[in-house]
């Protein structure tokens, strides 16, 4: 259980950031008051939207499923709290685009009125399928920024088979605290949650990985496994450096492994989990609660009183900034996420969703930096966690040779940002990755699509012919038919006319003269 | 004699290849020509005929055949014409005036108030893209569409439209970040 004797390794690269943490971990997470209304948006999540389950007028509970995840990798949301639909229209959300998504809108009562729970005291009695069913209802996904749907990811495969789980609790990036909160708040419910996770993937060992810049919530985990007396879970310190939180970054710290370029974590044997989603697997299982409110950091110098708010998915931005004393005078910027990977919102008026950790309002407006030519001086390369060549990349990125920049593994960008951040030509590096990585998407479904036109225009070719054929072939059929006719009827008027009907008349005739002749004789033969 | 020698086992050699190519072409004969289809595999299959053929794979067989550039499909655009220059290790060349790249993609939707049902549209759409049925109002699959616009032209009371393709957060794109190389040159 000490860390002191783990052995650990380093990534490649990596930034020491001014952390600004302390700033919003003073006091603890405050609830967030429950607002007028609630925006939630169906698609939250990594995956296909879910099937929409209620309508326009009706009145919803606590916890009550707003949308059902029909595929496999989708996830359900529920009704935050108690109230009525008011509406289920297209709202802003908060994307770097700035575009609308279909929302649920809930005007809520004040009630907070819970629908019927059902908690599970024995979940050990259960299958690990079955738990991970109730995970997939409760609409579980990453809450550590990412939000893939959990269930798939605690589901490997028969395949894979899971020796490790690791607990993301690294929370490397600059200004957020809110994972800080949870772990000094809620250990008892996260060590559960690990339990559970391990239970569900059948994994013999897992590690909760904490920056070493978090030595209250280090005590608080350790002293929760203390308590309860546990082997298999130890908690693992780890040093500060950006992005440790990473999840191949994580895993290379840890246990020396490197994941595959095209792979997975589970591919070596490994499963990583956000420690706020190990807190909603147990809230899910032992309570029944389904994932409908989540700790956001509200922060940065252009807001009062920066803190951490315990937050019902849907509430409005600009109620959040408000609780905690408002903007300060010279603030600039609100970023959704944090300095490094976040990105700037044009407005407050967006609803929180779950994938939502740190507010972060900046005073210094985005300025545009003087972009300086590339000086190929390679701080980028020595910077980059993820051992790509950024400058390279921005090379063929720019120039749009996005066959190039894929070969020198443009998807293995974490789009950390810490390239754009070292660059001495302050060359926004991230964003022309950024901009590849959509390109070539796009190119990818335009090519789907173009590929299913194809399919289809060669189909209604196909068709038309087959139409064509089937017309000469019906229309030689019928001169056939009226041809033979036309010679049968020539022929019988040649020989004698072969009607049935008088055939049979004539055998009838036939039949009585024979009879009257019998008759005849009969009665000659009395005489 | 040795040239007599040397000239008969060349000429043995030369029949045995002779045999051996003329089995080959004869044992792997490919039905169909394959540049045409990698070239249509290229091409962006809205099957609009604006390079001046009836669809995209009869353009395939004319850039096969040398008949045609590689410069005129407007849909495709600047990238489709890199694509067949690489293809066809041709040089790239900019697209004709004429077939001037497509700005934005668009779909078709039909005003379904004035629609007649007379059916015309639904021959004219080279992917099945239209519902409907003889006196019955007509309807655009748009998922199917590919914003040809063929329709449109034998629409008797002008009730198709274009409309561009609604972008959602999903199929979003991050810009070029703008080059602002205003490095100050000693």
């Amino acid at each position: 259980m000490s860390n002191t004797s783990h052995h650990l390794w380093h990534f490649h690269g990596g930034l020491k950031l001014p952390g600004h943490k302390a700033m919003s971990t003073g006091s603890p997470v405050a609830r967030a008051t429950l607002p007028a209304q609630l925006v939630v948006p169906v698609q939250q999540h990594i995956g296909e939207p879910g099937k929409l389950l209620v309508e326009v007028g009706e009145r919803v509970l606590k916890g009550q499923m707003l949308s059902q995840a029909d595929e496999y990798v989708s996830a359900a949301i529920h009704a935050p709290t108690s109230g009525t639909i008011s509406a289920i229209e297209e709202r802003p959300i908060p994307h770097p685009s700035g575009l609308s998504a279909l929302c649920v809108v809930i005007e809520t009562d004040g009630e907070d009125q819970w629908i019927e729970l059902a908690p599970l005291q024995h979940p050990r009695a259960k299958s690990p399928t079955e738990l991970r069913q109730l995970i997939r209802q409760a609409g579980i996904v990453g809450l550590g920024g990412a939000t893939f749907p959990t269930a798939v990811k605690v589901n490997p495969g028969p395949r894979a088979k899971i020796d490790t789980l690791v607990i993301n609790g690294a929370e490397c990036e600059p200004y957020i605290s809110c994972d800080d909160m949870l772990m000094r708040e809620q250990a008892d419910q996260l060590i559960s949650g690990c339990q559970l996770i391990q239970y569900m993937v059948s994994a013999r060992h897992c590690q909760i990985a904490i920056e070493d810049n978090k030595p209250e919530a280090i005590a608080a985990v350790e002293a929760q496994i203390k308590a309860e007396g546990l082997s298999t879970i130890e908690v693992v310190a780890i040093p500060t450096l950006y992005p440790t939180g990473g999840e191949k970054q994580l895993i290379k710290v840890l246990t020396n492994r490197e994941v595959p370029s095209d792979g997975l974590p589970s591919d070596i044997g490994i499963l990583v989990q956000n420690v706020a989603t190990a807190v909603a697997v147990h809230r899910a299982i032992y309570l029944g609660e389904p994932l409908i409110s989540r700790i956001v950091t509200v922060t940065g110098e252009g807001v009062a009183q920066p803190q951490n708010l315990q937050v019902l998915i849907g509430t409005p931005m600009a109620e959040l900034i408000a609780q905690c004393g408002g903007y300060h005078k010279d603030a600039a910027r609100l970023i959704m996420g944090g300095p490094m990977m976040g990105f700037s919102l044009r407005t407050d008026e967006l609803p929180v969703t779950k994938g939502c950790n740190c507010l972060l309002v900046e005073n210094s407006a985005e300025q545009l930096p003087t972009t300086m030519p590339c000086i190929r001086c390679s701080a980028c390369a020595e910077a980059c966690p993820a051992q790509l060549l950024p400058q390279q990349m921005y090379w063929h990125a720019s120039s749009k040779n996005f066959d190039l920049v894929q070969d020198y593994h443009l998807f293995d960008c974490i789009e950390c940002g810490c390239c754009s951040y070292v660059c001495p030509s302050q060359i926004p590096l991230v964003q022309y990755f950024r901009f590849a990585k959509t390109e070539i998407w796009n190119q990818e479904r335009d090519r789907q699509k173009s590929d299913h036109a194809r399919i289809r225009h060669d189909f209604r070719q196909q068709r038309l012919e087959r139409e064509k054929k089937e017309r000469e072939e019906k229309l030689r059929k019928k001169k056939e038919m009226l041809e033979k006719k036309k010679q049968q009827e020539a022929e019988q008027g040649d020989s004698a006319p072969a009607d049935p009907k008088k055939a049979a008349i004539e055998a009838a005739m036939k039949r009585v003269q024979q009879k009257k002749a019998a008759q005849q004789t009969d009665s000659n033969d009395e005489q | 004699m040795s040239l007599v020698i040397a000239v008969v086992t060349v000429a043995v050699i030369a029949a045995l290849f002779g045999l051996l190519l003329g089995f080959a072409s004869v044992k792997f004969h490919v039905e169909g020509d394959p540049v045409v289809d990698k070239i249509d595999a290229l091409l962006p299959q809205t099957q609009c005929g604006q390079c001046t053929y009836p669809g995209c794979r009869p353009y395939a067989e004319a850039i096969a055949a040398g008949e045609a550039n590689i410069n005129q499909c407007p849909p495709g655009g600047e990238a489709t014409m890199l694509a067949l220059a690489e293809l066809l290790g041709m040089e790239p060349m900019p697209l004709d005036d004429e077939h001037a790249d497509m700005p934005e993609k668009t779909v078709v939707f039909i005003d379904e108030n004035t629609c007649i049902g007379c059916t015309l549209c639904i021959q004219a759409c080279p992917v099945d893209a239209i519902l409907g049925a003889a006196k019955q109002m007509h309807t655009i699959i748009e998922d199917e569409c590919t914003g040809c616009d063929l329709c449109i032209p034998p629409c008797p009371v002008d009730c198709i439209h274009i409309k561009p393709v609604k972008v959602e957060p999903d199929t979003w794109r991050w810009p070029l970040p703008e080059q602002r190389d205003t490095a100050p040159r000693a």
